[in-house]
C-alpha cells in the first residue's frame, strides 16, 4: 500500500489461513504460500484492489498495466484445470478486476465512484435535477449548434471544442478533489456527463451520415 | 514431436491407448474444422484427401448419419435428407424461426413448441442434435488422426451469438461427448492465432463474415493480453445471404424463361446449392454459367461478377454499416488501427475485400487461410487451457443484459461490451402496496423495449414481505462467466429472500430432453462401434481411391485403354461399396483394387527407378536411395 493512500482504500486484513491447506496465504491474501491454491476475494475498494493510491488523478496507464498483470494471474483461464472451489474464486476475482477496472478508466465514472468511496454520492442515474443553470444553458447552447451543423467539417470543430472542454472540466474536478471540495467535484462531475453524452451524440452523427 | 501419425491402410490402431488431448473446434454455418496445437503450434487436422474443412452438412439415411462432402454432394439428389446451415437454428424459439421461415432450407416441425425442429430423411430433430452430430465427426476425425482420446474442445461461436444460442452450443457438444473447455468468440480465436504468430502488438479490427454470421471485434495486443474493446456483428448475415441472392436472380431468369413454377423446398436446397458453386467461382473467375435442374427441366443461367456485385452490394454495405458502428463503441477511427485480419472464406469475395480495404483504408491482413484461422485460434486456447499459456484472452459480452421494468421497457443491468466475467447488481423496488411477489424477465439487446429484444428467461421472485410501494429492496444479480452465460439472482435484501436460475431459454433444451438425448446416444453406443468400424473401412477406401488416382494423373500413360477401363470399373464399384453400409463389400472392394492395379503399380515402380538412376552419380544416387522418403503432411 502507498502511503499517500487515503484511508477509504485500505484493504481488510487478509485472513490468515488458506481455505485449503489451512497453510499461510501470501501478503496480497490472493494465494496459499504452501498449496499455491487460489483465496477468495477479500472486500476492497476498486483503488485498493489495484494497489493505487484513490484519487481522481488516477495513473491510468498504471491502472492498465497493474489489470493486466492481476488478470492474468487470476482469470478463470488459469484455473481450468483446477478445483472447482478454485475456478469459482477466480471467476469472483475476475469479475471484480472486470468491474473495478472499468469503473476507474472513464473519468466520469471514476469520478461518480469517488465521490460515492467519500460520502457524497451522486444520485442514481439519469435522475440528478439539473440546479446548475450554467450547466443546463450550455449544454442546449451545443445541442443547437450540433443541430445547425452544416458539413462534417461542422461536426468536427464541435466536437473538437466539446473534447477540449471535457479536458478542461476534468481539470477542475482533479482539483475539486484535491481540495477536498467534494460540492464542486459533484458540479464537475455532472458537466463532464452531459459532455460525454453531447460527445457520443455528435460522434454518432458525424460517424453515419445519410446514406 | 509425435504430432500427426500417419497410418498404413488396415492399421489403423484404435484410440483410448495414449493421454487424451484436447481440440480446437470452429463449428462453421457452412463448413467445420477441428485443429489442435503442441508448444504453440496449431494445426488444423486433415483427411486423406487433404482436406481439413468438413461441410456442415449432415446427411440422415434411415440406419446411418453422414457428415460432411459424402452429405453435401447427397445435396444434389437428396435434398430431402440433408440439413445445411443448422447454425442458423441454433438457440432460436419457433416464433424468430417463422419471421425467416421462407428463406430457410428446411421443413420445420411446429407441432411441439418451444424449441425449433427440423424434418429431415423421416426424423424429426432438434439444431442441438443436428449440431452434435458435426460435433461427434469432428470428434472422430481427431482421434483417428491423433490416435489419442478426444474428449475435451474449445469451441468457437460467432461472437454476437446471445445466451440461448452459445447454450445450444454447449448443449451439442454434450452429446458429442465432448467436454466444453471454453466457447470462445470466432474473431477473437482469429486474433489468438495472428497474435501467437506475429508476436504483434497495436489494436487490430477482425472482419468475420462466415456462412451465416457475421463478426467484427476490435482487440489490442498488450504485454500477451488480448482486450477486446468492442464487438458487434449479425447473426443472420453472411454467405448464405449471398446465395440466397444470387438463387432469386437465377429463379427469376428461369421464370421468364418457362413460366411460373412450385418450388418444393428440395427445389431451394439446390437452387441455393448452385447459387453457391456460381458465387465460389466469381471469386477467382469473372464469368460462368451453370445448369439449374428442377422438376426434371433444366435452364442455364450466367453471371459475371459485376452482376454478383450488385446483387450482394447491400448485404456487403450493412457489414461497412455494422463495422463502423463498433468502431464507434470502440472510440476509435479507422486510421487508429494497427491492422485488419479477414476471416471466413466468404471474405475472398473480391467486393467485399475492395470495401473492407476502402473503408479501413489499409490492405488487410490475409497470411493465415481465412478458413482456418478460428479453428487454429481455438487449437491455441485449447492448449493454453489445459497446458499453460503466457497469453490471456480477456473478452466481453456483444449484447447488453436486462430487465423488463413497467411498462414493456428495459433496464440495461450489463451494458454491451463489457469486459467478462461480470457480476452487476441492480436494485428495483415494488410498485403496489403489499406486493409480495415481482415477475423477473431476463433479456438481451439492444432496443428500448421488451418485445424487441431477446427474451433470455422469466421467474418470480416470492415471499417479499407485504410493504407501501417502492420501500421494498430487490438487489438482482447478473453474473456472466467465461463462456458469456449468464447466471441471474433476485434477493430481497431486507429479508434476504433469494431466488437464482441459470438463465436456460424457453426454447433450449429441459433437463430430461438433454437426458433423454444422452441416453439414446448411449444405447447406441454399439451401434457406434459398428459405425465406427465401417468409417475406417471407408477411410481405408478412400486412402486407396486417392493414391490409384494420384497414380493415374501422374504416370496415366503406362495403362492401356482396355486396362484402364477395367481399373475404372473397379474404382466404380468400390465407390459402389462405400456408400452402402457393408464393411465386408467394402474390404472386398479394396482388395480387388489393390490386385486389379498391381500390375500398373509395378510398371510405375521400373520408371521410378529408371528415373531415378537417369544423370545421377553413383554416390549421390547411393544417398538418395538412403534418404528416408518423405511421410505424410503437416510435420513442422
Amino acid at each position: 500500500m502507498t502511503p499517500h493512500a487515503a484511508p477509504a482504500s485500505e484493504r481488510t486484513p487478509a485472513p490468515a489461513a488458506c481455505w485449503s491447506c489451512s497453510g499461510a496465504v501470501d501478503k496480497d491474501g490472493l494465494f496459499c504460500v504452501t498449496c499455491g491454491a487460489l483465496q477468495p476475494p477479500l472486500p476492497a475498494d476498486h483503488f485498493a484492489r489495484f494497489g493505487l493510491p484513490a484519487g481522481f488523478g488516477l495513473d491510468v496507464p498504471a491502472l492498465e498495466r497493474r489489470y493486466f498483470e492481476l488478470q492474468r494471474r487470476m482469470h478463470p483461464d488459469r484455473f481450468a484445470a483446477r478445483l472447482p472451489k478454485e475456478r469459482e474464486y477466480s471467476q469472483q476475482h475476475a469479475a471484480n478486476l472486470n468491474d473495478a477496472y472499468q469503473t476507474l478508466r472513464a473519468p466520469v465514472s471514476r469520478a461518480e465512484y469517488l465521490l460515492a468511496l467519500r460520502g457524497k454520492p451522486m444520485r442514481g442515474s439519469g435522475q440528478e435535477t439539473v440546479d446548475d443553470e450554467e450547466i443546463l444553458v450550455h449544454a442546449m447552447e451545443m445541442r443547437e449548434q450540433l443541430a445547425e451543423a452544416a458539413s462534417p467539417a461542422d461536426v468536427e470543430a464541435i466536437l473538437k471544442t466539446a473534447a477540449e472542454q471535457a479536458k478542461s472540466v476534468e481539470r477542475d474536478i482533479a482539483a475539486a478533489f484535491a481540495a477536498g471540495d467534494l460540492a464542486a467535484a459533484g458540479r464537475g462531475t455532472l458537466r463532464l456527463k452531459y459532455l460525454h453524452k453531447f460527445l457520443d451524440d455528435a460522434r454518432e452523427r458525424r460517424g453515419r451520415p445519410k446514406l | 514431436m509425435n504430432l500427426l501419425q500417419i497410418h498404413e491402410p488396415g492399421q489403423t490402431p484404435l484410440p483410448h491407448a495414449k493421454k487424451s488431448m484436447a481440440v480446437g473446434i470452429d463449428l462453421g454455418t457452412t463448413n467445420s474444422l477441428v485443429a489442435v496445437s503442441e508448444n504453440q503450434k496449431p494445426l488444423v487436422l486433415k483427411d486423406t484427401h487433404g482436406r481439413g474443412l468438413v461441410p456442415s452438412a449432415v446427411l440422415y439415411q434411415a440406419g446411418s448419419i453422414h457428415v460432411g462432402e459424402l452429405a453435401r454432394a447427397a445435396l444434389k439428389d437428396h435434398p430431402e435428407r440433408v440439413v445445411v446451415s443448422i447454425k442458423r437454428l441454433m438457440g432460436r424459439g419457433q416464433e424468430d424461426v417463422m419471421r425467416v421461415a421462407d428463406q430457410l432450407p428446411y421443413e420445420l416441425d411446429t407441432s411441439a413448441g418451444g424449441m425449433v425442429r427440423v424434418k429431415v430423411g423421416g426424423r424429426v430433430l432438434t439444431p442441438v442434435e443436428v449440431s452434435g452430430h458435426i460435433l461427434e465427426e469432428l470428434r472422430g476425425r481427431a482421434e483417428r488422426t491423433l490416435n489419442r482420446e478426444v474428449r475435451q474442445a474449445v469451441i468457437t461461436v460467432p461472437a454476437h451469438f446471445d445466451d440461448g444460442a452459445r447454450n445450444a452450443t454447449k448443449d451439442s457438444a454434450k452429446l458429442a461427448g465432448l467436454q466444453v473447455l471454453r466457447l470462445v468468440n470466432e474473431p477473437t480465436a482469429a486474433a489468438l492465432a495472428y497474435g501467437l504468430d506475429k508476436g504483434a502488438e497495436g489494436t487490430y479490427a477482425v472482419y468475420d463474415l462466415g456462412g451465416g454470421t457475421f463478426d467484427v471485434s476490435v482487440l489490442r495486443l498488450r504485454m500477451g493480453v488480448f482486450q477486446v474493446l468492442a464487438t458487434g456483428g449479425h447473426v443472420q448475415l453472411g454467405g448464405d445471404d449471398f446465395d440466397r441472392a444470387v438463387a432469386e436472380h437465377f429463379l427469376g431468369e428461369r421464370t421468364r424463361m418457362v413460366g411460373a413454377e412450385k418450388a418444393t423446398t428440395a427445389d431451394v436446397k439446390r437452387a441455393l446449392a448452385v447459387a453457391r458453386q456460381a458465387r465460389e467461382h466469381l471469386t477467382a473467375h469473372e464469368t460462368g454459367s451453370w445448369p439449374l435442374d428442377l422438376g426434371g427441366r433444366l435452364t442455364w443461367h450466367s453471371l459475371d461478377q459485376a452482376t454478383l456485385n450488385q446483387l450482394i452490394a447491400p448485404k456487403v454495405e450493412q457489414t461497412i454499416e455494422i463495422a463502423r458502428c463498433v468502431l464507434d463503441d470502440a472510440r476509435l477511427e479507422p486510421s487508429e488501427l494497427s491492422g485488419i485480419v479477414l476471416v471466413g472464406g466468404v471474405t475472398r469475395t473480391p467486393l467485399v475485400r475492395r470495401r473492407v480495404a476502402e473503408f479501413f483504408g489499409r490492405e488487410p491482413l490475409t497470411d493465415i487461410d481465412p478458413d482456418e484461422v478460428v479453428a487454429l485460434g481455438a487449437a491455441l486456447q485449447a492448449e493454453a487451457l489445459t497446458r499453460g499459456s503466457e497469453a490471456l484472452l480477456l473478452d466481453v459480452t456483444p449484447l447488453s443484459l436486462g430487465l423488463e421494468t413497467m411498462g414493456g421497457l428495459v433496464e440495461k443491468v450489463v451494458q454491451r461490451n463489457t469486459p467478462i466475467p461480470v457480476s452487476i447488481a441492480q436494485e428495483f423496488t415494488t410498485y403496489q402496496d403489499g406486493q409480495t411477489a415481482m415477475a423477473i424477465h431476463v433479456v438481451q439487446g439492444e432496443r428500448e423495449l421488451v418485445g424487441e429484444n431477446r427474451s433470455l428467461a422469466r421467474f418470480e421472485l416470492h415471499g417479499i414481505p407485504p410493504m407501501t410501494a417502492g420501500a421494498a429492496r430487490i438487489r438482482v444479480l447478473f453474473s456472466v462467466d467465461a463462456d458469456g452465460l449468464l447466471t441471474v439472482s433476485a434477493e430481497e435484501t431486507t429479508t434476504g429472500t433469494r431466488q437464482e436460475v441459470a438463465v436456460k431459454p424457453a426454447y433450449g433444451l429441459s433437463e430430461s430432453e438433454m437426458a433423454a438425448m444422452l441416453r439414446a446416444s448411449i444405447d447406441h453406443a454399439k451401434d457406434d462401434m459398428n459405425e465406427r468400424l465401417l468409417r475406417e473401412a471407408r477411410v481405408d477406401a478412400e486412402r486407396l481411391l486417392h493414391a490409384i488416382d494420384g497414380a493415374i494423373c501422374a504416370d496415366g500413360d503406362l495403362l492401356e485403354d482396355r486396362e484402364r477401363k477395367d481399373v475404372q470399373r473397379l474404382i466404380e464399384a468400390l465407390h459402389r461399396a462405400m456408400a452402402g453400409r457393408d464393411r465386408g463389400a467394402i474390404l472386398d472392394g479394396i482388395d480387388t483394387l489393390n490386385a486389379g492395379t498391381e500390375a500398373f503399380a509395378a510398371r510405375r515402380m521400373d520408371r521410378g527407378i529408371q528415373a531415378a538412376l537417369q544423370g545421377v552419380a553413383v554416390n549421390a544416387l547411393a544417398e538418395r536411395l538412403e534418404a528416408p522418403k518423405p511421410h505424410g503432411r503437416g510435420r513442422k
